[in-house]
């Protein structure tokens, strides 16, 4: 997700770790790549400047100067600086004891709101709730067609209305909700422009009709320094409560989901992680500042692995993953577990230490169809042989070849991934003993 | 058509030459010094317009040299140089695909940029100065994304190529480009889905779809990346991919009218030298304006 400003931040400090003291040069030096990375990764300008000015302060402060360890001292303060600067806490959806309670999404043109509103429908239902989509786009050619489709698939009611005026659709939509015992409805209007009068206007005619308990702004995360400006413009016309940023799943760092609740003071709730109608998910910004510095975030992965599989298969694969304790048979399992749980990539950039070595797993080539191919082959092995992959000589290597239906060629790269995760596993552990030791009261939490 | 091209133009950049001329009037507000003061705040408001740090240093440090060597005397006379510095680093399209003659062109980029549409304009104009048309949606993957394209070929009157949400797109594009011959089409204009860069399947899905239109299609294919100016730093790295995945042609460049200021394209456009083709500044049908490296520049920075 924000692995490139890990990278980079990552990049910084580790010409700063292992100095016994920080010059106020290096302070400099630092702050400077902190700046160009956040500005990279499109966070907006004055939060970046605001941002550099406060953790420069802190960092040629005495807690810094003082430390033995100063670079480190610098990462627990961009850290802590991060993690702040996205809203502390997590924050949840507030619901009332009203009936049907209100939702409504707003945003951008192809800023993902329908996707975003029936992944939301979704995820509220799996919680318990009764929810109902309404169709407000009558703009967009088809966009209606969109949600309708999208409810179909999860089967939850999409309701549509008569007309073409999207504030009296929004207000019958309730009256339909109660009829069909909805506890919860959301409201997908029209991606608007913020310059737009005339339907920021009906932005809030349709707030008014309906007075939702949350309204969510959808902020597509590879927007630029302009997320800002239309986030601003939409909290003075429409007001909203929260934001739901899209498109994490790409590569893009992110930058506008840091800026927008610093400058509008509005909590990001959710975030967009795939186009899987179950990837949305909650957002934590402590979890994410981990993240965005390469800490990893093995809280997510296990939340996802319970989520997928019985507690006892998730426990033991938590242990293995922490042990280093691993064989073809382990390789096989969490190969079938990890496919439940979503993309390979979504997955390992969860793993801590992990962002640096994507691009050394890209080159393994463990692609999604691959493990079709993967479990055959290790099926064709004996039960020694998974156990003790060095047993496995030429002549094996045909025979399981044989049986797999593969070729030699696959066996043998078979048996190189498998000691290239097992290495990645290795220092994975390896770097989370180092945070461990090396910040005290820092690498306790994970 | 209700508003001239050239007040939809002055409309949708207008709001992006208010907010970086702004920027610029405060930089000459400031006084005619030429200081250290003066070109951090130059390349401020170049990122702040989205070109990313690269492309400002890269065009604060050429102008911080023509000052000294022209002994430029104040900071207007380095102002009006900004301009041609921009436009410096935009290519004109050598050979503009959406105006060759007969063509095939892929429109391809990551999600909700505005691809449906920007096919939907372009085809409506192309087939009012007389070109024989035809859309094939092979976006089988977006809910409702044939239907949107539908609709824009009825506006249009267009013929459109299309298959069952889930089929597979080069099938589409099979099917439009066998279409295509029968009928006689000089321009074949394919929606596909969007898709995010880092995805290597999807990716991989878009090559195959290139593929076959290469093998199927009697005119040559081109490749175009649509991009909304909204988007950040991130647009470079998806030029980059979609180029390596598919070697692109040039770019349009949507959503001007919003107060985005689109200075990604500037950083896309001179870092893999890719010509911008259109410019999308509006939601009417005739919002597709041709693109000038100079005006564009201008537009940008207040200057015109």
């Amino acid at each position: 997700m924000f692995e490139n400003l890990s990278d980079r931040l990552q990049g910084v400090f580790a010409k700063l770790t292992g100095r016994g003291k920080l010059s106020e040069a290096d302070v400099d030096a630092a702050m400077r790549e902190v700046r160009l990375a956040l500005l990279e990764a499109d966070v907006n300008f004055a939060v970046v400047k605001e941002f550099v000015a406060r953790l420069r302060e802190r960092a040629i402060g005495a807690e810094v100067m003082k430390s033995l360890t100063p670079g480190q001292q610098v990462v627990k303060i961009v850290l802590e600086e991060l993690t702040g600067l996205m809203g502390g806490t997590e924050s949840r959806l507030a619901f009332s004891g009203r009936v049907p309670n209100v939702v409504m999404l707003v945003g951008l043109q192809g800023s993902g709101k329908t996707t975003a509103a029936a992944k939301l429908a979704n995820l509220l239902r799996k919680q318990g709730r009764r929810p109902m989509l309404v169709a407000c786009d009558v703009y967009r050619p088809a966009a209606i067609d969109q949600l309708e489709t999208l409810g179909r698939e999860l089967d939850i009611p999409v309701y549509r209305g008569e007309g073409s005026d999207p504030v009296a659709i929004a207000r019958a939509s309730l009256k339909a909700a109660v009829a069909d015992m909805r506890d919860v409805v959301i409201v997908d209007t029209a991606g608007r422009l913020h310059v737009d009068e005339a339907m920021m206007d009906e932005a809030a005619r349709i707030k008014t009709a309906v007075k939702p308990d949350q309204v969510l702004m959808v902020i597509d995360a590879m927007t630029g320094q302009d997320a800002v400006t239309a986030a601003t413009a939409f909290a003075e016309r429409v007001d909203f409560d929260g934001v739901i940023v899209s498109k994490l799943d790409g590569d893009a760092r992110g930058g506008a989901a840091l800026s927008v609740r610093s400058v509008t003071g509005k909590p990001i709730k959710f975030v967009g992680v795939s186009e899987k109608m179950d990837g949305l998910e909650p957002f934590h910004p402590d979890r994410m500042a981990r993240r965005i510095l390469g800490m990893g975030d093995v809280v997510t992965l296990i939340e996802k692995a319970q989520e997928t599989a019985d507690a006892e298969a998730s426990a033991q694969m938590e242990d293995r993953l922490r042990r280093n304790e691993f064989t073809l048979d382990d390789f096989l399992v969490q190969m079938k577990q990890l496919r439940k749980m979503g993309s390979l990539d979504e997955i390992l950039g969860m793993i801590p230490g992990m962002g640096a070595n994507r691009a050394a797993l890209k080159d393994a080539k463990i692609d999604e169809k691959a493990l079709d191919r993967t479990s055959a082959i290790i099926q064709s092995m004996t039960a020694k042989e998974r156990v003790k992959p060095a047993l496995i000589n030429g002549q094996r290597r045909e025979r399981i070849a044989n049986g797999s239906g593969a070729t030699v060629t696959d066996v043998n790269r078979l048996l190189k991934d498998f000691v290239q995760a097992k290495k990645m596993i290795q220092q994975m552990t390896k770097q989370k003993g180092r945070f461990r030791g090396g910040l005290p009261g820092f690498g306790q939490g994970m | 058509m209700a508003t001239s091209w050239l007040d939809r133009l002055s409309g949708g950049l207008g709001r992006t030459r208010d907010k970086l001329g702004e920027g610029i009037n405060v930089l000459l507000r400031r006084g005619p010094d030429v200081d250290d003061a003066f070109w951090d705040d130059l390349e401020e408001t170049l990122i702040v317009a989205d070109m990313g740090p690269g492309a400002a240093a890269d065009i604060v440090g050429d102008l911080r040299d023509v000052a000294r060597r022209e002994a430029l005397p104040d900071a207007a006379a380095v102002i009006d140089r900004l301009v041609g510095a921009i436009a410096g680093r935009m290519p004109a399209a050598e050979n503009d695909p959406l105006a060759e003659d007969p063509v095939t062109v892929l429109f391809v980029g990551v999600n909700g940029t505005g691809k449906t549409t920007s096919v939907g304009k372009i085809a409506a104009a192309a087939s009012r100065s007389g070109r024989k048309v035809l859309l094939a949606s092979a976006d089988t993957f977006r809910a409702a994304a044939i239907e949107q394209l539908r609709v824009w070929a009825q506006r249009a009157e267009v013929p459109l190529v299309e298959r069952e949400r889930g089929s597979d797109p080069a099938s589409v594009v099979y099917d439009a480009l066998t279409e295509a011959r029968r009928v006689g089409s000089d321009m074949v204009l394919v929606d596909t889905a969007g898709r995010l860069h880092t995805s290597k399947d999807l990716m991989e899905e878009l090559r195959k779809v290139q593929r076959v239109a290469v093998a199927q299609s009697v005119h040559p294919v081109r490749s175009v990346l649509v991009i909304d100016a909204t988007t950040g730093q991130n647009g470079l790295v998806q030029a980059r991919q979609f180029h390596d995945a598919l070697g692109l042609d040039g770019i349009v460049l949507t959503k001007l009218d919003g107060t985005a200021k689109g200075g990604i394209a500037v950083a896309i456009s001179r870092d893999l030298g890719l010509p911008i083709l259109r410019l999308g500044v509006g939601e009417a049908i005739e919002d597709m304006q041709p693109f000038d490296a100079t005006e564009f520049a201008r537009a940008l920075v207040g200057r015109v």
